[in-house]
């Protein structure tokens, strides 16, 4: 199901404005990576440039490769729609669709894209608000709108929503930052529960989550306000916060700066 | 460090701003009340005193020293603030009663006059073989030609319009869009006859055809197409960029995001938008004069032959002058405004239906 994504010489572009400067790296299978930096520095587009949602922004460009498995994501005759099935993403604000009840919110991407018979959109359903851990609060009302809630419930219906299509990698766009301790500390868990299905990419401004959660830890930075991001190291996530290899990082995790 | 060395200076002298005490004199509750019963019973009397014959001007008289003694009043009990705020509340009060009047004045003189011939008789019955000076006859084939040509009109302007607004809000770029967006506001301020006589020469003139009830209702749909494509972009473009993004980021093509997410998000305002441009048309003289002709029979063939209308109904009846015609011009009004506000229920019947729910 997993698939290792490499970056290589990866620019994106605003209109004429370079947002992120030629990153390369390699995301493991199997795997959760964490991406940390200060605000500003290109973590988040980065991370839309991984299922080419970048380019949804007016004006948005990018330059490079990112290869899924062998595939060029950026290549000829790639069909974006394609590629955002097999890369999922959650994003920071929880987004169900307010016109659907939670039930068509998690089928909502298997129904738009194609016919489904009801009892196999019910046996997915289930499937996937149990891997997103809603299923017991839930299973009572699922033809109440999806809107009705708690956020820690709404994101973790989108994770479910977005788990719904069998993505082979999953983007989390810093997925707790609107959330409770109690319900970060739900997701947490289970974004460890998925790693074993999917390869998950995340971006997060808490320090300890991307200790907590992550094998491997990418940091960017910029070198000043208007200035493209550049990856600044990667690397596991014991190094990065015990031993890392750049002065910066170690400044940045230590609150020195940024 | 330096927090410690500047906490130990004496705090530097300077008037403060906040009060000494924190209550203050206050008008009673019933004061807007009082005062405003008081300036109505003063502008009546100052009216009635100075033999002034209009009662506009008891009202304006009224009105004015309500805001200046809620002013005076407001200043000398409580402070300047307070009567500054009272000054704007008393002036959003006038403006409501005064926007109002004419409202109500309206819907009571069309009731009151329009019940005189109003009757189930009058709905179902033309005024075939009825002469204008004799009371009796109905409204029925005008409401019908309404009803067709309004439908007919809406049939043809609110996909055009409903799509022209998708493209400009979801795909729109450029000069193309910019010049899209101009001509629609253009066509906003196309006075209804100039559309009329656009659809009369075109189709009557040079292609021949006679009039119809689908003759006028092209010139309705010009009329109609830029207020629904107006309405609906601004509906469009309230849908939250975070639903197209979700829907875009799980695989779904844009169509489908625009078809399944953002037009049903939407479809509560667009619904809305859509009848209010009904009533705009509904109430169309100029054209329906132009190009359905207008009769006393039944017509219920829009594509073929004169029709009639109730605007076009209303404009002929006051024209023959007899106290009959006059009632039945007052009570085609009063169906008019009638169908207007059924349609305009219906609208909100459906927003409310449609509108995203968030109870749990």
């Amino acid at each position: 199901m997993a698939k290792r994504i490499d970056v290589s010489g990866l620019s994106a572009f605003y209109g004429t404005h370079k947002a992120i400067d030629d990153i390369s790296m390699t995301v493991e299978p199997r795997s959760v990576t964490a991406f940390i930096g200060p605000s500003g520095c290109g973590k988040s587009t980065f991370l839309r440039t991984l299922n080419r949602m970048h380019e949804v922004t007016p004006g948005g460009r990018v330059e490079g490769k990112v290869l899924l498995d062998d595939e060029n994501l950026y290549g000829t005759g790639v069909d974006p729609v394609a590629v955002r099935r097999t890369v999922g993403m959650v994003f920071q604000r929880p987004n169900p669709f307010p016109t659907m009840s939670i039930f068509d919110n998690v089928a909502a991407g298997l129904r738009l894209n194609g016919r489904y018979k009801k009892s196999e959109l019910t046996e997915i359903v289930e499937k996937s608000l149990q891997g997103a851990n809603l299923w017991n609060e839930v299973k009572d009302r699922l033809n109440k709108p999806g809107s009705g809630l708690s956020g820690g419930q709404q994101q973790r219906l989108c994770i479910a929503r977005a788990i719904a299509v069998e993505p082979q990698v999953l983007l989390m766009d810093e997925p707790c930052s609107a959330l409770d301790p109690i319900s970060t500390l739900a997701i947490e868990d289970l974004i460890g529960e998925l790693k074993e299905r999917f390869t998950i990419v995340i971006v997060t401004h808490n320090m300890q989550q991307a200790a907590r959660v992550s094998d491997r830890t990418a940091f960017f930075n910029l070198a000043a306000v208007g200035q493209p991001g550049k990856l600044i190291e990667i690397d596991d996530t014991d190094r990065i916060f015990s031993n890392p290899s750049v002065q910066a990082t170690e400044d940045y995790i230590s609150g020195r700066f940024g | 460090m330096s927090h410690a060395l500047q906490d130990q200076r004496p705090a530097p002298a300077h008037k403060s701003a906040a009060p000494a005490r924190l209550t203050r004199g206050g008008l009673p509750r019933w004061a807007p009340a009082g005062i405003a019963a008081l300036s109505i019973a003063l502008g009546c009397g100052i009216g009635a005193v100075a033999g002034l014959a209009s009662k506009i001007q008891w009202g304006l008289i009224a009105s004015i020293l309500f805001v200046v003694i809620t002013y005076t009043a407001s200043a000398v009990v409580e402070n300047r603030r307070q009567a500054k705020d009272r000054i704007a509340t008393s002036l959003v009060w006038v403006s409501f009663v005064l926007a109002v009047i004419p409202l109500l004045s309206l819907i009571w003189i069309t009731v009151s006059r329009g019940l005189k011939a109003f009757s189930a008789d009058f709905l179902t019955h033309s005024m075939n073989g009825v002469t204008s000076f004799e009371p009796g006859g109905g409204v029925y084939h005008a409401l019908l030609g309404t009803i067709e040509q309004v439908a007919l009109a809406a049939l043809i302007a609110a996909p055009i319009g409903l799509l022209t607004a998708v493209y400009l809000v979801e795909y729109g770029k450029g000069k193309l869009a910019k010049a899209v967006t101009f001509f629609v506001d253009v066509m906003t301020g196309i006075p209804s006859i100039v559309a009329g006589l656009f659809i009369l020469t075109t189709w009557n003139l040079a292609l021949g055809f006679g009039p119809s009830g689908f003759a006028g209702a092209m010139a309705l749909s010009i009329l109609m197409m830029p207020v629904v494509v107006r309405s609906t972009e601004e509906m469009l473009k309230l849908v939250p960029n975070e639903l197209r993004e979700a829907a875009l980021a799980l695989g779904v093509p844009k169509w489908r995001v625009i078809l399944k997410v953002v037009l049903p998000t939407a479809i509560g305002g667009i619904a809305t938008g859509l009848m209010l441009a009904v009533a705009r048309i509904a109430g169309e003289t100029a054209p329906i004069m132009l190009l359905v002709f207008g009769t006393q029979l039944i017509n219920g063939n829009p594509f073929e032959g004169a029709q009639s209308s109730l605007p076009l109904y209303i404009w002929e009846q006051y024209k023959v002058g007899s106290d009959a015609s006059y009632d039945r011009a007052w009570a085609a009004a009063l169906v008019l405004i009638a169908f207007v506000m059924i349609l305009n229920l219906v609208a909100r019947g459906i927003a409310r239906w449609k509108a995203p729910k968030t109870g749990r």
